[in-house]
């Protein structure tokens, strides 16, 4: 049985003689049990209205010409007959419904959006093709503005004969169309998607639905030139109509000038509104760990000038590839704390680093699953390793930033010199504590970095002696230290740097980065 | 013994200069005869103004008296400053823009031009205190000035430059004209 009551029989009169369809009429009855919506068939409420109040002979088209189609078999129209309990209503009689059986008019209210469901189907059709794993969803609909205006356009049809029976009618009371929606979806997504699926008003996976319907957006023209402080002009080419804006438009709008206005009830449209593409997005999954670097020929990010690759693979795609499949993501962005240059190598415990996963069709993954997953991502090529991957929040991403710009870093260099040198004559430098030093901007960085001069400070260093032109330099250095400039003076525009301190030219031939010092993430347990 | 391990060395070390930057030169720089040029471009399209090996500042045992960069009353390249990523601000300098004036101690004068078009970076303070650096390490920590070409000028700007093998034809011209007898 509808939640429907004898009150509601003038409503229900004038919505339907409007040409307002079954879920609409619910709304304005303010009927709020979710499940009467959920009826799919817009017919069989109708009918059971009817039926009701007898109201049945209605059914009658007031165009002789017109034939009257049946979709029900004559026999079970004659048992819904039989089981009219009320006394027939004369009101009824005088109030003529065009409607048939499988009549398509579409409602002047929500343009068809509660009518045929086509949202919604499209909507579970969506979710299940893109094969999400997920416990909840939340439910975004967009609405064209236009509804507001039909909508109150409805209401005031009604209001008149509301307030003659001594009723009252709020329009706040009015169940919203996108609520109304979201209810129906919900029984939908339960019944397609199995139990465990729930729309809750939070989720981290988000389905959203928009609906146009260029037809009937002049219907909001006119209230630009009633309520002009309602309508900021817009930058771009969007419409100036939001929905925001219209909503307050109506608010301010006196009822008589709303009248003069515009058609109540409103026009009845010719199309359906459509829904567009569904989108379905997944809140994005934060995988982090600390990567090596064994080669000396491998960018930290894809190399690609004027559209052709300078050099095979990069760092980020060789750690993203593996991690992108499992969790069937659309991309990616890679941030690490600090990089290292193409020929440079990163030793020890790694680099941290951090990866958003965009739109993750699968998300969950236990400690053994990304223990396999790392697992992978290492065999599958011998220029990287990473250690401690595992699934962090948004917020980790903060902590690796800050070890970029605050953290110590180790270093082992290989530095030729000019002039001939002996063990003696480098053994000075393992007592330099603290060195600081003033670097320009490296010529090799200056086209994308600005003109300026950094003080930093080279903590501690010591060598190891290889032959007369050669000898390791190993280096503990405050965060963002250009070694390779303290090395060979860059022009003179690193101050002090190796050459004046040996009073030779050097240069480097070899980097590595031997640690650095950020303790994040968590070390995973082997 | 150690004289030839040392040019082996030196030998098998690109240098900085060689493995990052590109020469190019202009000879006889506004007609005056071996004031020569040489601009050191990076892969990356900054450029490093320099003396050429062949200048007359670096022979004949010159020293250095002053070097001024204020080119003219209103102008000294001393004020240019460079703001933010795009270095705004700096001044923008054609192939024929002064950078500097040299004055030797035996009175000569030279004046060190631009070469090339673009956005002028920084001048080199440290020959300003230091001016036997000119001398000594004229290639690197000697160099004049940094300019950063328009990113579409890029390629353009070495048109009119001469490349490493052109640029010493024209000096082995030079050596075997003067050694005709005039």
């Amino acid at each position: 049985m509808l939640p429907l009551k004898e009150k509601d029989k003038p409503i229900i009169q004038k919505l339907l003689s409007a040409g307002c369809c079954a879920r609409c009429i619910l709304r304005f009855c303010c009927v709020s049990v979710q499940a009467a919506y959920r009826n799919y068939k817009e017919k069989k409420i109708v009918n059971t209205y009817l039926l009701i109040w007898g109201m049945y002979a209605l059914y009658k088209s007031k165009d002789a010409a017109e034939s009257e189609t049946s979709e029900d078999p004559p026999n079970k129209r004659a048992k819904l007959e039989t089981s009219i309990t009320d006394a027939q209503s004369e009101e009824g009689a005088a109030a003529v419904v065009k409607l048939k059986d499988g009549d398509s008019r579409v409602c002047v209210v929500c343009l068809g959006i509660l009518q045929e469901l086509c949202g919604t189907t499209q909507a579970v059709k969506a979710v299940k093709a893109g094969n999400y794993e997920f416990d909840t969803l939340v439910l975004s609909v967009s609405l064209p503005a236009q509804l507001c205006v039909r909508e109150h356009s409805c209401w005031l049809h009604v209001k008149k004969e509301v307030r003659e029976k001594g009723l009252v009618l709020n329009k706040d009371d009015v169940i919203q169309v996108k609520e109304a929606f979201k209810w129906i979806m919900q029984g939908m997504v339960a019944k397609e998607l199995g139990g465990t699926a729930v729309v809750t008003k939070v989720s981290p996976f988000e389905v959203s639905v928009e609906f146009t319907h260029s037809e009937t957006d002049a219907d909001c023209h006119f209230l630009a030139a009633t309520c002009p402080d309602c309508f900021k002009p817009t930058k771009n080419k969007q419409s100036v109509f939001t929905r925001m804006a219209v909503v307050k438009a109506l608010e301010k709008i006196p009822d008589g000038k709303f009248l003069k206005h515009y058609p109540c009830p409103p026009k009845q449209p010719t199309s359906s509104c459509s829904p567009q593409e569904v989108q379905c997005l997944r809140v994005s999954v934060f995988v982090a760990g600390r990567y090596n670097k064994f080669c000396r020929s491998l960018p930290q990010t894809p190399w690609v000038i004027d559209g052709e690759r300078r050099m095979e693979s990069s760092v980020e795609e060789l750690i993203a590839a593996p991690i992108l499949s499992a969790f069937r993501a659309d991309g990616f962005n890679f941030s690490s704390s600090g990089r290292e240059d193409v020929d440079v190598r990163t030793l020890g415990n790694g680099r941290p680093f951090a990866m958003e996963l965009l739109n993750p069709h699968k998300s969950r993954f236990s400690k053994e699953q990304m223990k396999q997953l790392q697992e992978t991502i290492n065999q599958s090529s011998d220029k990287i390793k990473v250690r401690d991957l595992q699934i962090v929040t948004r917020e980790a991403m903060s902590r690796m930033k800050e070890g970029e710009e605050e953290k110590t870093k180790s270093y082992t260099a290989l530095v030729w010199t000019q002039k001939p040198i002996q063990r003696e004559d480098i053994s000075f430098i393992d007592d330099i504590k603290d060195l600081t030093l003033d670097q320009k901007t490296p010529l090799r960085v200056l086209h994308r970095r600005a003109l300026a001069v950094r003080q930093r400070a080279i903590h501690s260093m010591s060598t190891r002696f290889l032959d007369s032109h050669h000898f390791y330099l190993r280096l503990k250095t405050q965060a963002g230290t250009y070694i390779k400039e303290f090395v060979h003076g860059d022009f003179g525009r690193t101050n002090p740097n190796l050459c004046q301190l040996l009073k030779t030219n050097t240069d480097i031939l070899e980097l590595d980065v031997e640690s650095v010092d950020v303790d994040w993430p968590p070390p995973v347990p082997e | 013994m150690e004289s030839v391990e040392h040019e082996d060395t030196k030998a098998n070390a690109p240098s900085v200069i060689d493995r990052y930057y590109t020469r190019w030169y202009r000879a006889d720089m506004k007609g005056k005869p071996c004031e020569d040029h040489c601009i050191l471009q990076h892969s990356n399209r900054i450029c490093v103004i320099t003396l050429a090996e062949t200048h007359p500042i670096l022979q004949n045992g010159r020293t250095i008296k002053c070097i001024n960069y204020q080119i003219s009353n209103g102008c000294s390249r001393l004020k240019n400053k460079v703001s933010g990523k795009s270095k705004r601000g700096g001044q923008f300098l054609t192939d024929f823009a002064p950078l500097c004036r040299i004055t030797c101690t035996d009175e000569t004068e030279y004046t060190i031009y631009s070469c090339i078009r673009g956005r002028l970076l920084e001048v080199n303070e440290n020959i300003l205190e230091t001016p036997n650096l000119l001398l000594e390490k004229p290639s690197t920590e000697g160099y004049i000035a940094v300019i950063l070409p328009k990113f579409e000028e890029s390629k353009s700007i070495t048109e009119n430059l001469l490349n490493r093998d052109e640029f010493e034809n024209i000096i082995s011209k030079r050596s075997s004209a003067q050694s005709q007898p005039s």
